[in-house]
């Protein structure tokens, strides 16, 4: 029997040690007429069977390692190490429980220290937990934070337009039915509009928080150090939602003034999988993590004098707190922190350098020539990081249609998201991008293969 | 003396000046950075590949796992984790797709993810179902908030109490708060049922709808679910299942037909998906027709049926009244590929055996340990059973106490001090996937550890002893507060 390992007479003998005749008298409880359903599935496979119908559903998708990925807006394909995979398929890290029981469990608990100390440091920040489910989901525990913060006397969560309208619906549907709670997001008009200058605005004393995101969903980079300072002003906390590669080269939200910072932590060695599971960061100031949602790890020692890790300010949780805590969050991305964890020590500080100096540089190049080509503009105007905005002459999804027959996936169709940008891609660039590939993907986009396809 | 298991960290064994990985030099020329955009220092740690590699390997030999023993943690549903399943999740058609792809591109993840939900859809009764929820919790907060919706849909916005049994995980509360419900709970009676005096008293028009375990964290199937449920229904409220405990359920009883209206699955629990040392797990939840639109989205549909010539397109499909979205993507891809394989390997046969034999383990565990601890609720269990370690005769002694000793001979301890309705709670869940063999060495050193807790009971309290940490300082680590290095 499939993974269940009972021979039939160790069945019997165990029913009647129990002391009944068959596997039915163990559901007596159930009332008659609902026992054992018919249930209309297929019979079982063998591993064989299976692993075959398996490779032959994944041939049916087309893996961004065979073709040219462009494709960014909230998910990046970047290089992962041999030796992440390697480590996390370790059947202690990925078929152990939440730590719940130090003492054999330092793996995992020193493993989420670590991570938490490289996610603060990387930030900029004092402090960090041990994860949310992703990106949008930490942004709408940061909004939930604030919330409890002022006692829910102040009622804005004001959000840039610039933030990745995923993450932005998800504050909503989170932040609901929060009594007089309201998440606003300025329409968005045109890409030099989506400013801290015209965001700050709209800070007033009814602001619990402002949230950003650097490098904005367009790519955009600005210096938010001046905009904190007005948030503050108005009372409000500041928060930021990055990406983490761009953080290897540009300045933190720690020395920006943000007060919490939180962020997708895919890019961190993290498979693309379609969308999940990912990372969910988040960052404080020391002096919010009591009020932080999620797990938290801590440095103690044992009884043998060993400096040892455990699960700390529990007292926040919903394990102990039940409807007086913050938020339901009970697990962690605990096998996706670790991978980001390791991603961040190999790479280390020159590497962790490194790549966002590719991604930096290979997006500006790739900018630099699409704007060149007629009917295509480039429309940032600011330095940005990973990805940039591209007005183009035709439908997107026709112009992807087309460069996908020739092996690329071409960048996002940004009217899916936002329905005014007609005719706009959102191009993403990382070091797996050779110049090779990106002049391919520009000599395609200026008609030059023409004469080959007919 | 034992030998010192501290591990060093990754910043004190960092080395100014190594690199574990490289990587190519750039083809482009260097673009120019505003230097008020630089940051200042970038304190990461400086490795070589094989301290990294060592570092973590040298971790991981700190950890228990399922891999390396019993592990009968109650209510996680700590099964064997097949491996095909993490082979083939990891193939590249499946690992390498980004999440905005063009649905052409992707047809074969799509197909996964709509037969996940019509499997899911068929083992529990229900009519639809979305994938989207990224954990348990996760499922729970949108089937609640599903609920919150109905009701405001029919101008039902005074249905503001949400009906919690004493026994429910606490997620289950914060869930419904976060929902904008108030929480009122439900007691238990004597026999682990839902107490219906209690239960009637609040089935009024304020009543939104109650979240019920079933099995029950008692680890009992509710004699009273039926008549609780259609109390419930009669005074309009709608009924919330928490699927923490399918996996005593699958072919055994359809939720649906039960009378629940949506509830959500763990699959890292009943699809033997790995619980990766705290997560990620996935949550779908799953509902009848008359909730069906206001389902987390989007969802995988078919978007053009099929022709003689062609298969059906699938694409993604979001239900008309939405609660909206509710995470980054669809979903965690990578964990119901590895469900999908299981359900595939299993079958329908399979999945009724899992739970037989589930609830046979459960049964011949609490059988042979009764006679030396107490058990509080006296009745044939399903997948799970509860103790109460309290001995007159040995007061000292609590459940933290065998909890621990439990370590020394090998085990994982079981859940304890959880439902919080048993004082000094063992929560035994020793899955479908453990031989009569493991079984029988974990009685034998249960009935040990309850000999010495009466004649040596210093070796509980100082316990463990042969693990690579002892006892852990908690108050210092809140107090001290050291959170990041």
């Amino acid at each position: 029997m499939m993974f269940i390992p009972h021979s039939d007479a160790e069945r019997d003998e165990m029913l009647a040690s129990i002391g009944i005749k068959s596997m039915d008298d163990l559901f007596e409880a159930i009332p008659k007429k609902y026992r054992f359903p018919k249930i209309n599935l297929h019979e079982g496979m063998t591993e064989i069977e299976a692993s075959a119908q398996l490779k032959e559903i994944a041939e049916a998708d087309l893996s961004v390692e065979d073709v040219s990925c462009f494709m960014g807006a909230g998910a990046y394909h970047h290089y992962i190490p041999a030796a992440i995979d390697n480590l996390i398929s370790r059947g202690e890290f990925y078929t152990a429980y939440t730590p719940y029981q130090p003492e054999i469990s330092q793996g995992t608990l020193q493993g989420i220290f670590e991570y938490q100390s490289l996610i603060a440091r990387l930030t900029g920040m004092e402090a960090a937990n041990a994860s949310h489910y992703d990106g949008a989901t930490a942004c709408a525990e940061a909004g939930i934070l604030a919330y409890h913060q002022y006692r829910g006397k102040r009622k804005k969560i004001l959000v840039s337009p610039g933030l990745h309208p995923h993450y932005a619906a998800v504050m909503r549907t989170y932040l609901e039915n929060f009594e007089g709670v309201h998440v606003e997001i300025p329409e968005f008009k045109s890409l030099d509009s989506v400013t801290p200058q015209n965001l700050a605005d709209l800070i007033d004393e009814d602001t619990a928080m402002v949230m950003v995101q650097y490098p904005d969903f367009f790519g955009q980079l600005f210096d938010y150090s001046e905009f904190a300072e007005t948030v503050h002003s108005k009372g409000a906390l500041f928060c930021m939602s990055v990406n983490p590669i761009a953080l290897g080269l540009l300045k933190t939200p720690g020395a920006m003034g943000a007060d919490i910072v939180v962020g997708e932590g895919q890019p961190l060695g993290i498979p693309l999988s379609l969308g999940g599971p990912y990372l969910g960061l988040f960052a404080a100031k020391k002096d919010l993590i009591r009020k932080v949602s999620g797990r938290i790890v801590g440095e103690t020692v044992d009884n043998r004098g060993q400096k040892a890790y455990v699960l700390t300010l529990t007292a926040r949780e919903q394990h102990i707190r039940r409807e007086k805590a913050t938020s339901n969050i009970c697990s962690n991305q605990g096998l996706n922190a670790l991978t980001a964890a390791i991603y961040l020590s190999l790479l280390g500080k020159e590497g962790l350098q490194d790549v966002a100096r590719l991604c930096y540089d290979k997006a500006h190049y790739a900018a630099e020539i699409i704007n060149k080509i007629p009917g295509f503009q480039v429309i940032n105007s600011t330095p940005f990081f990973h990805e940039f905005v591209v007005a183009c002459p035709e439908p997107v999804s026709e112009i992807n249609e087309h460069l996908l027959h020739h092996g690329i996936l071409g960048g996002f169709d940004l009217s899916r998201m936002i329905p005014s940008l007609q005719n706009v891609m959102l191009i993403a660039v990382t070091e797996l991008n050779s110049k090779e590939s990106i002049d391919d993907l520009c000599r395609i986009l200026s008609g030059e293969d023409n004469d080959e396809e007919s | 003396m034992m030998k010192n298991r501290e591990e060093k960290t990754i910043f004190e064994i960092s080395s100014e000046g190594r690199k574990g990985f490289r990587f190519p030099k750039s083809d482009v020329q260097s673009a120019e950075i505003p230097d008020e955009l630089l940051r200042e220092n970038l304190p990461m740690p400086e490795l070589s590949e094989i301290d990294v590699v060592r570092h973590y390997t040298h971790l991981s030999s700190l950890n228990y796992s399922v891999d390396a023993g019993f592990y009968p943690l109650g209510s996680c549903t700590m099964k064997y984790n097949p491996k095909i399943c993490e082979k083939a999740a990891r193939f590249s058609g499946f690992s390498q797709l980004h999440p905005l792809q063009p649905v052409e591109t992707v047809q074969g993840a799509l197909l996964i993810l709509y037969e996940m939900q019509e499997m899911l859809q068929e083992i529990s009764g229900f009519r639809a179902c979305s994938l989207t929820p990224a954990a348990g919790a996760h499922g729970e907060f949108s089937g609640v908030k599903m609920i919150a919706a109905y009701h405001q849909q029919r101008k039902n916005s005074h249905r503001k109490t949400m009906l919690i049994p004493d026994s429910a995980h606490g997620t289950n509360p914060a869930s419904s708060v976060m929902c904008g419900f108030r929480v009122q709970p439900v007691n238990t009676n004597e026999r682990g049922n839902i107490d219906l005096s209690s239960l009637a008293a609040f089935c009024n028009d304020e009543l939104a709808g109650i979240m019920i375990t079933n099995p029950n964290t008692l680890g009992l199937f509710d004699e009273n679910l039926v008549e609780a449920i259609d109390m419930v229904h009669q005074a309009g409220g709608l009924v919330y299942g928490d699927g923490a405990n399918m996996n005593a359920l699958m072919g055994i009883a359809k939720p649906a037909e039960l009378g629940f209206d949506v509830m959500h699955f763990n699959l890292h629990k009943t699809f033997a998906t790995p619980h990766g040392g705290g997560g990620p797990g996935a949550g779908a939840v799953c509902c009848t027709e008359r909730l069906r639109d206001y389902l987390p989205g989007p969802i995988a549909g078919v978007i053009e049926p099929a022709s003689d010539e062609m298969p059906p397109l699938y694409g993604w499909k979001t239900p008309e009244r939405s609660i909206g979205q509710i995470g980054s993507f669809w979903g965690h891809f990578d964990v119901i590929v590895k469900a999908y394989i299981y359900c595939l390997m299993l079958g329908r046969d399979g999945l009724k055996r899992v739970a037989e034999f589930a609830t046979l383990n459960a049964n011949y565990l609490m059988h042979a340990l009764k006679a030396d601890y107490p058990l509080p609720y006296d009745r044939i269990c399903m997948h799970e059973f509860v103790l109460d370690v309290k001995w007159p005769d040995a007061p000292d002694i609590r459940a933290l106490d065998v909890a621990k000793r439990l370590m020394d001979y090998d085990f994982h301890p079981p859940t304890n001090y959880f439902p919080l309705i048993v004082h000094e709670a063992l929560m035994i869940e020793p899955t479908e996937t453990e031989s009569k063999q493991t079984l029988d060495q974990f009685i034998d050193a249960m009935r040990k550890i309850a000999k010495e807790a009466h004649e040596q009971p210093d070796l509980l309290h100082d316990a463990p002893v042969n693990t690579p940490f002892g006892r852990m300082d908690e108050v210092k680590a809140a107090k001290d507060l050291k959170i990041a290095e």
